[in-house]
């Protein structure tokens, strides 16, 4: 049972509402035109290469190393990805192969 | 003048396309997974649609799907949805310099931030000749669109698929493992990349995949902050 079309538009508002309030935050509370605390300024050249590095790790929070496939299908596609990308540095190469790699690993041989 | 602007339009557009085609192919099998997903609740794809374009957000839709087959609780919703996508703090400290001075297409921007966007505007530069502002607007609206035609596709036609898409949605691993390697490549983030890298696989290892995201930031932005410190005294 779901719930009814007035308390789904609530729950909705609800979730994006809360997610707006995520995203717009930092720019309210730093607008435009004003000089950022200093600590503020350094995080904003600190974070980006910080919050790549969790969202790696986030995207594979899931993978079981002990048991299963022993997260080998991820590994082996992400040393592929990895290794092409250092190799030609050609972004698309790198994630089409590597998505490839890993689609023939879970659907053919870690089945 | 009118038609250098529209040209430069064009221009962008052109600029921006390739860096979303991973986004494009993860987020029509992703989305559609998701139309799927809310048809099988009795919810159509118009509704699919409409959260998508509304609320987008990826992750916290398919959480969402649950919260609509139980208790009425919005305010449940509204303090879960904001603690799942607490990142997106990060993600608005790291653009403010990079949003400054774009003027109306700067609320849109903000709007439609999410992983796959930050990551992408974040990370690349706009060639020289390609307006920012466009720049950054045609990825957001790309990948705003392939979210939603993914869901609606989903919830119209979703059991239509002809072909096997298991793993398909790795591309965004792929991705966001291509654009940290491209922040190790230079010198100046490094040490950044791997204190965030090492503090979310112990988040992680002590959290666990459920309630990992909220401690790994905490560590991230002490450790930022701390390691910042000690270098200027050094």
């Amino acid at each position: 049972m779901r719930l009814n079309d007035m308390q789904t538009l609530w729950m909705v508002v609800a979730v994006a509402a809360a997610t707006m309030l995520t995203r717009f935050l930092p720019f309210v509370l730093f607008p435009e035109g004003k000089k950022l605390p200093p600590f503020v300024d350094r995080l904003s050249e600190l974070l980006p290469p910080a919050m790549m590095g969790l969202l790696v790790v986030y995207c594979l929070r899931n993978v079981n190393f002990l048991s299963g496939s022993y997260g080998l299908p991820e590994g082996i596609a992400v040393a592929v990805t990895a290794a092409l990308h250092l190799w030609r540095r050609n972004t698309l190469l790198s994630i089409g192969i590597g998505t490839v790699v890993y689609m023939l690993l879970v659907q053919q041989v870690f089945v | 003048m009118e038609q250098k602007k529209q040209n430069g339009k064009l221009v962008a557009l052109r600029a921006a396309f390739p860096h979303t085609i991973p986004i494009l192919t993860s987020f029509l099998v992703l989305g559609m997974a998701y139309g799927v997903l809310m048809s099988s609740k009795g919810y159509g794809p118009l509704w699919s649609g409409f959260v998508s374009a509304f609320a987008f957000c990826g992750s916290m839709q398919y959480a969402a799907i649950t919260l609509l087959t139980a208790a009425f609780d919005p305010l449940g919703a509204f303090l879960l949805s904001f603690m799942v996508n607490a990142r997106h703090l990060f993600y608005g400290i790291s653009l403010l310099k990079k949003y400054r001075g774009l003027g109306m297409l700067r609320p849109f921007l903000i709007y439609t931030m999410c992983d796959e966007t930050f990551s992408v505007v974040a990370t690349v530069d706009p060639p020289e000749e390609v307006d920012r502002g466009w720049f950054y607007f045609f990825i957001s609206l790309l990948d705003w669109v392939y979210w939603v035609t993914g869901t609606v596709l989903g919830g119209v036609a979703g059991s239509l698929i002809m072909f096997n898409t298991a793993g398909m949605d790795f591309a965004l691993t792929a991705m966001f493992v291509v654009l940290f390697l491209e922040q190790m490549l230079q010198p100046a983030r490094r040490r950044a990349g791997i204190m965030g890298l090492a503090c979310t696989v112990a988040a992680l290892a002590v959290f666990g995949a459920e309630r990992m995201v909220i401690p790994a930031m905490m560590l991230i932005l002490v450790v930022l902050l701390l390691g910042g410190r000690k270098h200027e005294t050094e």
